[in-house]
């Protein structure tokens, strides 16, 4: 990478008590991409954004954004970068247009086309008050105030939680609009996985704390893959698969979900003598669950029921 | 002439990948033809609500395929000369969609006979601007 990263992590380290939220994180994020922080919850994504916003302190560990060390952000460096909390906080007997006005104090630069742009796009009128809005109405309200400053860096925790089909694509939406302008960087969390295969160039994935992956969206995709294998009769016993996630087995059938699946991983399954043998493509969410979800050879619960007296 | 791309999230298969397919498919159907333009990177990416980065890749895979070009300041075009794949590349795309297709056919039961007529018949439905030839008009 020629350009210094937007966001940079080394071993950045987090504990409440004795545990750690975030563990020897290492992350790199492009300028100009949409980055998709992914993970299961309590895996420490918060957390992680909190450090980078500058609203929590690290236990240990380097980490700078936009070049500046995020222990100290200057007023300056925070003013580009546009942090979007996981719950919304607004005053319920503002309007509308009062919160865009009443936000608008605290910045240098503030592009009201922008506000007004992203908020009728959520169809919300000005004078509306924030107590009556609805959860996508106030998604849409917060999204509006995070980017009418016009950040070049938007942190954006979780800004699908919760909304109906309709709210997260003009969510998606605005996040594309926002592409327009190629040095945008847009780093956001999410479980919504359609939306982060529509949206994102990058994923990095938490898991208990601990990155395990980070790489271009369609690399992840591709390293992930199953196989599914068929016997005569039962399947032999497993050997040792480096990359293993998943093996599922049946009666005469064996489904093995690898990452990292190559070459080698093929030959050690051909060692296996099927009669068949063929790939299962895996769609994101799919990759994403075998990936995240628990590991080792499992059979289907069904067998274990009909074995029941 | 024009197409319209769609595009399925959660689908086995990526969406650049979904939109170099439709693409390709399109001008074998003969709905695109040469020196017909596609949307530019921006708009199909506002249009799919997708990243344009991941349109740009496709338009990328399409022009080195061969199948677009790109002219300097005017877009994207449908490329009059076609040379996508040498012959054994092209065999060792089509077999795995042949052998799919006898798969499912004799899973189905459909006689060779029969599907050898339909084979016949289908083709003939399809009215390629150059007659069905090969590919180097």
């Amino acid at each position: 990478m020629n350009e210094p990263s937007v966001i940079q992590t080394r071993g950045l380290t987090k504990y409440f008590g004795g545990k750690p939220a975030v563990y020897e994180l290492n992350l790199d994020v492009p300028r100009g991409c949409v980055f998709a922080f992914l993970g299961r919850n309590g895996s420490g994504k918060t957390t992680t954004i909190r450090m980078l916003a500058g609203l929590e302190q690290p236990t240990r560990g380097a980490g700078s954004i936009l070049g500046c060390d995020i222990r100290a952000l200057t007023p300056d460096i925070r003013a580009r970068i546009g942090y979007l909390a996981e719950e919304h906080q607004l005053y319920g007997w503002m309007s509308v247009q009062d919160c865009g006005e009443f936000q608008a104090k605290f910045f240098a630069k503030w592009n009201g086309r922008i506000f007004r742009g992203i908020a009728g796009h959520f169809a919300l009128k000005p004078a509306a008050r924030v107590k009556d809005l609805s959860r996508g109405e106030r998604a849409g309200l917060c999204l509006a105030l995070t980017l009418a400053p016009e950040p070049e860096l938007l942190l954006l925790d979780d800004p699908g939680l919760g909304l109906d089909p309709v709210a997260r694509r003009a969510l998606v939406e605005s996040m594309i609009y926002l592409t327009r302008k190629s040095d945008r960087t847009i780093f956001f969390s999410s479980h919504q996985l359609a939306d982060v295969e529509r949206v994102a160039d990058y994923m990095a994935v938490l898991d208990q704390s601990v990155l395990r992956a980070c790489c271009p969206l369609e690399k992840f995709q591709e390293s992930v893959r199953q196989a599914r294998l068929r016997f005569s009769g039962a399947p032999p016993a497993l050997p040792k698969i480096p990359g293993l996630l998943q093996a599922l087995r049946t009666e005469n059938e064996l489904r093995v979900t690898c990452a990292n699946y190559d070459g080698e991983t093929e030959k050690i399954l051909r060692a296996l003598a099927p009669l068949e043998m063929e790939p299962v493509p895996l769609g994101l969410e799919d990759a994403f669950i075998s990936y995240l979800g628990e590991r080792g050879e499992k059979s289907f619960i069904l067998s274990e029921l009909e074995a029941q007296p | 002439m024009a197409v319209t791309f769609h595009i399925n999230t959660g689908s086995n298969t990526p969406i650049y990948k979904q939109i170099t397919d439709q693409a390709r498919l399109a001008v074998a159907a003969g709905r695109l033809a040469a020196g017909d333009p596609l949307p530019s990177v921006r708009a199909l990416a506002e249009e799919l609500v997708v990243n344009p980065n991941t349109v740009a890749r496709a338009y990328a895979g399409l022009i080195r395929e061969g199948l677009l070009e790109a002219r300097a300041g005017r877009g994207v075009f449908i490329t009059r000369k076609r040379k996508i794949y040498s012959r054994a590349e092209g065999w060792r795309r089509l077999e795995p969609l042949l052998d799919a297709l006898i798969g499912e056919a004799m899973v189905l039961d459909f006689t060779r006979e029969e599907l050898r007529k339909a084979f016949e018949e289908k083709l003939g439905q399809w009215k390629h601007p150059k007659g069905g030839d090969r590919n180097d008009e």
